[in-house]
């Protein structure tokens, strides 16, 4: 075996330019395949991170967005009192219900317009979702003033958004008094207000949703049942990873099957370009595997020690292509969620699962490119392929 | 003429490599051809507005409604012909994957601010005289197989509960660039319906569309109607269609970047292949080539000769690339519909395919050329293979 793989190294190193432009072709589309995926993966990871497994979010029934939710103010008030909510010290319930509404906005860069998510939301959220979001400069707005504090990803990207700037929408100023960290997830993509300022702005006097942090994430299943078969509510209870989770179906489907269509033209391409590759060398060395041949090797051997060839091509490619992709994961993009409308800053993400799944779409290039040129070379005559010079 | 003979004979010298040469340029100008024309999809909004209609969103965002009686104001501004309104309804049929758009029309009159949408004759009558009554692009009718006269049931996410309508008509686009996809109904059947279980949100509409009497005021009247409701709580924008569709494709412009960065890589991808190809062509035949110098040939017959040899390759896989464009994007659009209702095949991505393909076949020989060219008589005739 020791001999095989040096064997096929050294082949591999003796056309270095064919070798490195076989390499780089596979690369390039290895790196095309990971990006894709980790593109719809960050996504994804950016929404499930917005959610807790211990809160329980209450929205209208029906509605899969909060911007189209509609909660009244009798049914928060039911939400919060519920015996699964938990507590805090001073005895009040770890609740809070918020206002979920789009503005259209201009980015820094560009000045493209985007619409931007305010959440008009309780002075205790950071009881609820403290272990999430901090406060990272300034700090937290006041109650009954047009105050907010932003999103790390808004403060960055939105003109007006930064600490000390200010905004305006809904006919008033708003200042920005404190930046926010929520560690990539979808809150950094929001600037946050005060509930009944965000109302009043807005003249609604109905909450988009309820969020409640749970005694016992075990509680959730009982308290669903029991909210939605209560007459007086019109509401749904998702768990709240969960639901926002669901959240970026419409842009990762989209995403993936442009993706995956690109992945597979461009997988065709570089099999074509490892069977020339391959073919190419299997006729440049007639006389070699004549050679293998006479000395006793077998025509397996050979077909193995060719495919072989055409597999550690297909795997340096992978490498260079994984390689390459992994810097993408410094990339931070934005873009707007087509199940939100609402702009959502994310990071190419790389998972374990990604490295599997590009090394064996390498492999699979690999095998299938070196296939039919490792049969060639296996069905070669020993006196024919001798004389051959 | 020989010239051409023999960078014919030369490319079927190889057949089974320039036959796989062929395929892989074709295979990365279909690709190519793909991507510009998800990216011509984002578009085609854009490219099928008209120039004298205005469209009245909002300033706060598409997602507010803005109240029914500006209607009147608006109206009364110097330079607007007609006036509609269209509200975004969002229901979902039996699943969400079933996406496709549904609009509440202000009524009949809409229809005429859209003379691109050919309506069946009598339809729109029925339309008016059906309170739940839906005219329906023939696309949508074909693809859950929907009949006229059928009752389609709805549920709604921004106005909730169950919604039934009836079909009482189909429209076709008047050319392949419009949208044949949408479910219009009458706005009315919100309102109604909004007046007797939630009252606060009756008389609101998504948007205003406004026909003006000339193209080339379209600033200036878009700057008097939101001049109307200025300091108002209903304050506007207004946009030509044009700028408001461009508003959405803005949206997706991280999606649209890295579709054209990929699309550039495409063309990367052929590049490597095809130079692969014309550099084992070239040095598996650097012996020949001292040979042609020996007779008297020059360094441009030998340029000649594997520049020719490589477009002839690059152009042939262009020609089959762009062959299999159209079954291929058929297949795609039909993947793709709930995301572009219009998937346009356009001549310019054919124009850009070909100049992609002819750039492939020139670059691709310019390193062998060069060898080939370089290489010196003695040392070329004393390789071997």
């Amino acid at each position: 075996m020791g001999l095989f793989l040096s064997y096929t190294w050294r082949n591999l190193t003796t056309r270095k330019l064919t070798t490195a432009l076989t390499v780089l072709g596979m690369g390039l589309v290895v790196f095309v395949f990971a990006a894709v995926l980790m593109l719809g993966h960050g996504l994804q990871e950016t929404l499930v991170a917005t959610g807790s497994t211990d809160n329980a979010i209450f929205v209208r029934d029906g509605a899969n967005t909060e911007t189209i939710s509609l909660v009244m103010r009798s049914d928060a008030q039911i939400a919060k009192t519920q015996s699964e909510v938990a507590v805090n010290a001073e005895g009040k319930p770890i609740a809070v219900n918020e206002i979920v509404v789009l503005i259209n906005t201009t980015k820094r860069e560009g000045g493209d317009a985007a619409n931007v998510i305010i959440r008009g939301t309780n002075d205790n959220v950071f009881e609820l979702r403290g272990e999430l979001v901090r406060l990272t400069a300034g700090r937290m707005f006041t109650p009954g003033t047009s105050e907010v504090i932003a999103g790390s990803a808004v403060a960055k990207n939105f003109t007006g958004c930064g600490l000390g700037e200010s905004v305006s929408f809904a006919g008033r100023e708003w200042t920005v008094v404190g930046t926010f960290d929520a560690g990539g997830a979808g809150f950094d993509s929001e600037l946050w207000g005060d509930v009944d300022q965000v109302q009043q702005a807005f003249r609604r006097n109905i909450y988009s949703s309820v969020t409640v942090r749970l005694r016992d994430p075990a509680l959730f299943e009982q308290l669903k049942q029991k909210m939605e078969s209560d007459p007086r509510m019109t509401v749904d209870v998702h768990q709240e990873k969960e639901y926002y989770a669901k959240q970026s179906q419409a842009t990762t489907t989209f995403i993936t099957v442009v993706g995956q269509v690109v992945s597979f033209i461009f997988g065709l391409g570089a099999i074509v370009g490892a069977m020339i590759t391959m073919y190419a060398a299997v006729a440049n060395r007639t006389i070699e595997i004549g050679t293998l041949r006479a000395l006793g090797f077998s025509r397996g051997r050979i077909l193995f020690v060719f495919l072989l060839e055409s597999i550690w091509i297909a795997l340096l490619g992978g490498a260079v292509g994984l390689v390459a992709a992994s810097f993408m994961s410094l990339v931070q993009v934005s873009t707007t969620n087509w199940d939100t409308f609402s702009e959502l800053a994310f990071s190419f993400a790389l998972s374990p699962q990604i490295v599997v799944s590009s090394l064996i779409f390498a492999l699979v290039m690999g095998l299938v490119g070196g296939f039919l040129p490792a049969v060639r070379a296996s069905r070669a005559k020993i006196i024919e392929s001798l004389r051959a010079a | 003429m020989r010239v051409f003979k023999l960078i014919y004979k030369n490319a079927l010298r190889h057949k089974l490599r320039t036959a796989l040469t062929v395929l892989g340029i074709a295979v990365a100008i279909l690709a190519f051809g793909l991507l510009r024309t998800v990216i011509a999809a984002w578009y085609a909004g854009v490219n099928q507005s008209a120039p004298d209609r205005l469209i009245t969103r909002s300033r706060i965002s598409i997602t507010f409604t803005l109240p029914v009686a500006q209607k009147q104001k608006i109206e009364r501004i110097p330079g607007v012909e007609a006036v509609g309104h269209g509200t975004w309804f969002g229901g979902i049929y039996q699943d969400p994957k079933n996406f496709f758009a549904q609009f509440a029309f202000e009524d009949t009159s809409m229809f005429r601010l859209y003379p691109e949408f050919i309506v069946d004759e009598g339809a729109i009558d029925k339309l008016a005289n059906t309170r739940n009554g839906a005219i329906v692009g023939v696309e949508t009718m074909a693809r859950f197989g929907w009949q006229v006269g059928q009752k389609i049931p709805f549920t709604g996410t921004i106005y909730p509960g169950t919604w039934d309508f009836e079909i009482v008509g189909t429209y076709r686009g008047r050319d392949e660039t419009i949208d044949d996809s949408q479910f219009i109904f009458n706005w009315q059947y919100i309102e109604q319906r909004m007046l007797q279980e939630w009252p606060e949100r009756a008389g609101q509409v998504g948007w205003y569309v406004i026909k003006i009497d000339d193209p080339a005021r379209a600033a200036a009247i878009s700057q008097a109607v939101d001049a109307e409701f200025d300091n108002s709580p209903d304050e506007t924008v207004t946009e030509t269609e044009a700028q408001f569709q461009q508003s959405f494709v803005a949206m997706a412009g991280t999606i649209i970047f890295s579709l054209q960065v990929i699309s550039v890589l495409v063309i990367g991808i052929i590049l490597l292949v095809a130079a692969n190809t014309m550099a084992m062509t070239a040095r598996e035949r650097i012996s020949e080539y001292a040979v042609l110098k020996t007779l008297g040939f020059s360094g441009g017959h030998i340029l000649g000769l594997i520049g020719g040899e490589s477009l002839m390759i690059a152009l042939m896989g262009g020609v089959v690339g762009m062959l299999l464009m159209f079954p291929v994007l058929n297949g795609v659009a039909v993947a793709l519909r709930s995301w572009f209702p219009v998937f346009p095949i356009e001549a310019r991505t054919f124009q850009l395919a070909g100049l992609a393909a002819f750039g492939v076949g020139v670059l691709a020989a310019v390193f062998p050329a060069w060898r080939a060219i370089h290489v010196s008589i003695v040392n070329g005739l004393r390789r071997i293979g």
